[in-house]
């Protein structure tokens, strides 16, 4: 399968990235490592005019320990996330997560920014950055500015970004070993039939879930019980609430409801509910 | 479009789509075939050689983008002096391949795990080699090659 034919920009700097964005609008896409992207581009789901390239803006591959929060640059591969020294020391659980997506060649390419501001509520980053409430940090031809992750994912594939925006930064709140992560896969690699990530923080309890609905979702009925007091197992309980699964070969609408609250148990009981 | 790259040591340059696949590049510009197109999905792994030492899965990457990287192929592999590399060495010597397919891209994947990971456990091999299937289902000898290499590898250095 060979994708429809475009042009390609190899993008020499943020500022020329966002420029030739602000130039093309919707008829370009941003590349980063292309995970996403090119899989889309070669079933014809996808076919934008311009490609342009910014997987090689090293400024934007890092992981740094900020006083409050942990920062990742957007174009960190998910490997490298995995890795990091200071992720896995104060962001344990994104460090975890980053290493569970696709498998080592995937993680190789793909990038965090890439993976989010793709917007698929099968893929495991978002629902951990839902969990943390995280921040993302994004730039365009009027400077940055900042989203909390929770007001970032508006609908299937659509996310708060304007066409000549660039996910920088990905900003997470320091956290330590109180985590748990739950995916059903059928083969290893495999997108999540269903997910959940719940992390315990000195802000209380946070829990996501992947591929629940046509967005990342939070499970706020189960954080608003376990701070009420509630056990795993009670919480839990409540883990299909307001969630819209969809039915497919995986499983029907009951069988995710029903798995997502197995997950959520696990999840909760490993991050010590 | 121009992509200049280093593949298996030697300097290439050529005038591409923008759309080419790395794959296609690989194989029907520079006639490097041994590099299988599999699933075609970024599922299967056949298609893995290594860009700057790292594996991926060359059906997702398009050419443009490994313009200035470092390619290895599997017929990069074998020794200065024609010796088959320690990898593909331990594949023969524990008859880690029925059809041969998966063959290519199990070794590329092997060689940057073990980068990665010099003294890798049973479990290590088949977690780290979670993108590349085997349809023959022969995952018993060639996790055995891996292990087997990793011993070979020490040895080398």
């Amino acid at each position: 399968m060979i994708p429809a034919s475009f042009d390609y920009v190899r993008a020499g700097s943020l500022d020329e990235a966002i420029a030739l964005l602000k130039e093309h609008g919707d008829e370009a896409k941003l590349l980063a490592g292309g995970h996403s992207l090119l899989p889309l581009m070669k079933l014809r789901l996808a076919q934008p005019a311009m490609l342009v390239d910014i997987g090689r803006l090293s400024e934007l591959s890092y992981v740094r320990e900020e006083k409050e929060y942990v920062a990742v640059g957007a174009l960190t591969r998910h490997h490298d996330v995995a890795t990091s020294p200071v992720a896995l020391a104060s962001a344990p659980v994104l460090a975890h997560v980053a290493g569970q997506i696709g498998d080592p060649q995937v993680r190789h390419r793909g990038t965090i920014g890439g993976s989010i501001s793709h917007g698929d509520p099968a893929s495991d980053l978002p629902a951990v950055l839902l969990a943390l409430g995280g921040t993302l940090v994004v730039e365009g031809p009027k400077g940055r500015r900042e989203i909390d992750a929770k007001d970032f994912f508006l609908s299937f594939f659509e996310v708060a970004l304007a066409p000549e925006e660039v996910v920088v930064e990905v900003r997470v709140p320091r956290s330590d070993g109180h985590w748990g992560f739950e995916k059903l896969t059928k083969r290893a690699q495999d997108w999540a039939i269903v997910g959940a990530v719940a992390v315990r923080t000195s802000n209380g309890v946070g829990v996501g879930l992947i591929n629940m609905g046509p967005v990342p979702l939070r499970a706020k009925a189960v954080e608003e019980a376990v701070a009420s007091g509630a056990n795993a197992v009670d919480a839990a309980e409540l883990a299909a609430e307001g969630t819209e699964p969809s039915a497919d070969f995986n499983g029907t609408v009951a069988y995710r409801q029903h798995v997502a609250k197995v997950l959520v148990r696990r999840a909760l009981e490993k991050a010590g509910v | 479009m121009k992509v200049e790259m280093t593949v298996n040591g030697t300097a290439e340059s050529h005038d591409v789509e923008p759309r080419t696949l790395l794959v296609h590049y690989l194989r029907d510009t520079l006639g490097l075939t041994g590099t299988n197109i599999g699933c075609d999905t970024t599922s299967c792994g056949a298609c893995t050689v290594l860009v700057n030492g790292q594996s991926v899965k060359s059906c997702t990457v398009l050419a443009v983008q490994a313009s200035g990287d470092d390619v290895t192929t599997i017929e990069g592999m074998a020794l200065a002096d024609g010796r088959m590399h320690p990898v593909q060495q331990a594949f023969q010597d524990c008859h880690g391949l029925q059809c041969g397919y998966c063959t290519p891209g199990m070794v590329m994947a092997i060689t940057s795990l073990l980068k990665e990971n010099p003294e890798p456990s049973e479990e290590d091999v088949r977690v780290g080699l979670e993108g590349n299937l085997c349809r023959c289902t022969g995952y018993h000898n060639i996790v055995e090659a891996a292990l087997v290499a990793s011993r070979s590898l020490e040895m080398h250095q």
